[in-house]
């Protein structure tokens, strides 16, 4: 049965709390690690695509450019005038 | 800014000549903008130290989008603080860079209100380029461009806003609605183009004809070029008149085709149409005489990018000809197969074409489901020297 978009998501947010500072992680990141944990049955690309958008809507995570697009953590821009 | 500071003699410098100056521009718009002294000012200071003073990163975007937004930010924003934030805004431009004067105004107004009021038009990419505002500016910027009718374009990672030449709607040589195809792919791939899903950036450009007036074969990941089955389309009486206005066909047409597929005697035009390549030189010279065939549709390339992280590619032919009704679908299964693959095996930062490069052309072929054909040879190999492996019977 295919895995619940909701907890797809927290998952993925689990992920980035776990890498934030550490590792940049991509969307395409984010999808190969939720298709290897829960296998290609459950979790599809599409999937993973619509867990993506529900933590970027909801504002928990939001996209960052470091040289190339990542999903980060909300965070104060370091590059920012206090 | 101090006095002092709003001298700019290294800037003056690039006002001098007959040619257009962003400088003068710029000092243009400070009447209206308190931004455009301090841009200046900051300028000038990079010019005299040989350094930059932008910060870049970070935002990207409005809610829910990640791309659309460049982030920038002054090093020195105590000295310039009216660029202390100077963010770019990337608004889709509209198919063929088609505007009424109503809208152009409505862009500048929103603009001037939500920014510096300095505007590119157009990026590279193609997009109306926003200079400038403050990340507080950006979404009641963005609420009024949707209000008006314009959305944010790409950038990052994401499929980047699909371009195309004026096509149809102005020119007679277009050999498929380039318009329509643009504005189609757009409205398909909002997701890969508002939310980066890629190794890295993607662009598609349409050109109607390989006059290429987009330079999709030098810039675009995926270029889709207009092209001709059968014979090129002759006026013999409009040929005439070329000759009779004094037009040298032979040597400033004939001479010239890169293939020397056609000649010109004794008042007759004649074109070996299985040698022409293309070119478009014979038809540009003589616009009213010739014309493409009319079995039309395109050709689609993939793997131009310019010089970034590595150096220039450009495109190589994927599929030689697709009819004009045909070309959509065949465009969107194509991209299926070809972001599986890129997703797959792209390196962080790795363009379509530097991947192809990397794994090779073949093995790209045979993972899209793609035959290779003889278009897909940009040139006959020089290397003499072929090296294959015999079996056990020596065959």
């Amino acid at each position: 049965m295919s895995i619940a978009i909701e907890s797809l998501a927290d998952d993925m947010y689990q992920m980035i709390a776990e890498t934030q500072g550490k590792k940049n992680l991509k969307a395409g990141d984010l999808t190969k690690a939720m298709i290897a944990k829960h296998g290609e049955a459950d979790c599809t690309k599409d999937l993973c695509k619509q867990a993506i958008r529900l933590l970027i809507d909801s504002e928990r995570c939001v996209y960052s450019y470091f040289g190339g697009s990542y999903i980060t953590l909300p965070h104060k821009e370091g590059a920012a005038p206090d | 800014m101090a006095d002092d500071d709003t001298k700019t003699p290294l800037l003056d410098q690039l006002e001098e000549g007959p040619w257009p100056s962003f400088v003068t521009e710029i000092k243009r718009a400070g009447t209206k903008s308190p931004v455009c002294g301090d841009l200046l000012g900051q300028l000038e200071q990079s010019y005299a130290e040989k350094k930059g003073h932008w910060k870049h990163g970070g935002i990207v975007g409005v809610l829910g989008y990640g791309g659309g937004v460049i982030g920038r930010y002054s090093d020195l924003p105590e000295k310039y603080p009216n660029v202390a934030h100077f963010h770019t805004m990337r608004v889709n431009q509209p198919a063929g860079w088609f505007y009424t004067s109503d809208a152009i105004r409505t862009l500048c107004d929103i603009w001037e209100e939500h920014g510096s009021g300095l505007t590119n038009m157009h990026g590279s990419t193609g997009d109306i380029v926003f200079l400038g505002t403050r990340t507080d500016q950006l979404e009641p910027a963005f609420k009024k461009l949707t209000a008006a009718g314009f959305d944010l374009g790409g950038s990052g990672s994401s499929m980047r806003t699909p371009s195309c030449c004026v096509g149809q709607a102005r020119c007679e040589w277009a050999c498929y609605d380039t318009m329509a195809l643009c504005d189609d792919l757009t409205r398909s791939y909002q997701d890969e183009l508002h939310r980066p899903p890629f190794p890295y950036k993607f662009k598609i450009k349409c050109s109607g004809c390989p006059n290429d007036c987009v330079a999709s074969i030098a810039r675009a990941d995926l270029s889709i070029i207009g092209t001709w089955k059968g014979e090129i389309q002759q006026d013999a009486g409009a040929i005439a008149e070329y000759a009779a206005s004094g037009l040298d066909i032979q040597k400033d047409v004939c001479d010239r085709c890169p293939t020397r597929c056609m000649t010109y005697e004794r008042g007759t035009l004649t074109i070996e149409n299985r040698e022409c390549v293309r070119c478009m030189h014979c038809i540009n010279v003589m616009p009213k005489a010739l014309g493409p065939g009319t079995e039309r549709g395109a050709t689609i390339l993939i793997g131009a990018k310019a010089p970034i992280v590595q150096g220039a590619l450009l495109s190589s032919v994927l599929v030689p000809f697709v009819p004009a009704e045909e070309l959509a679908e065949t465009i969107k299964e194509l991209l299926k197969r070809v972001w599986e693959f890129w997703d797959e095996y792209g390196k962080n930062r790795e363009r379509i074409g530097e991947l192809i490069q990397r794994v090779g052309l073949a093995n790209f072929l045979d993972a899209i489901g793609l035959d290779p054909v003889p278009e897909m040879v940009s040139a006959p190999r020089d290397n003499p020297f072929i090296f294959y492996q015999t079996d056990g019977d020596g065959h």
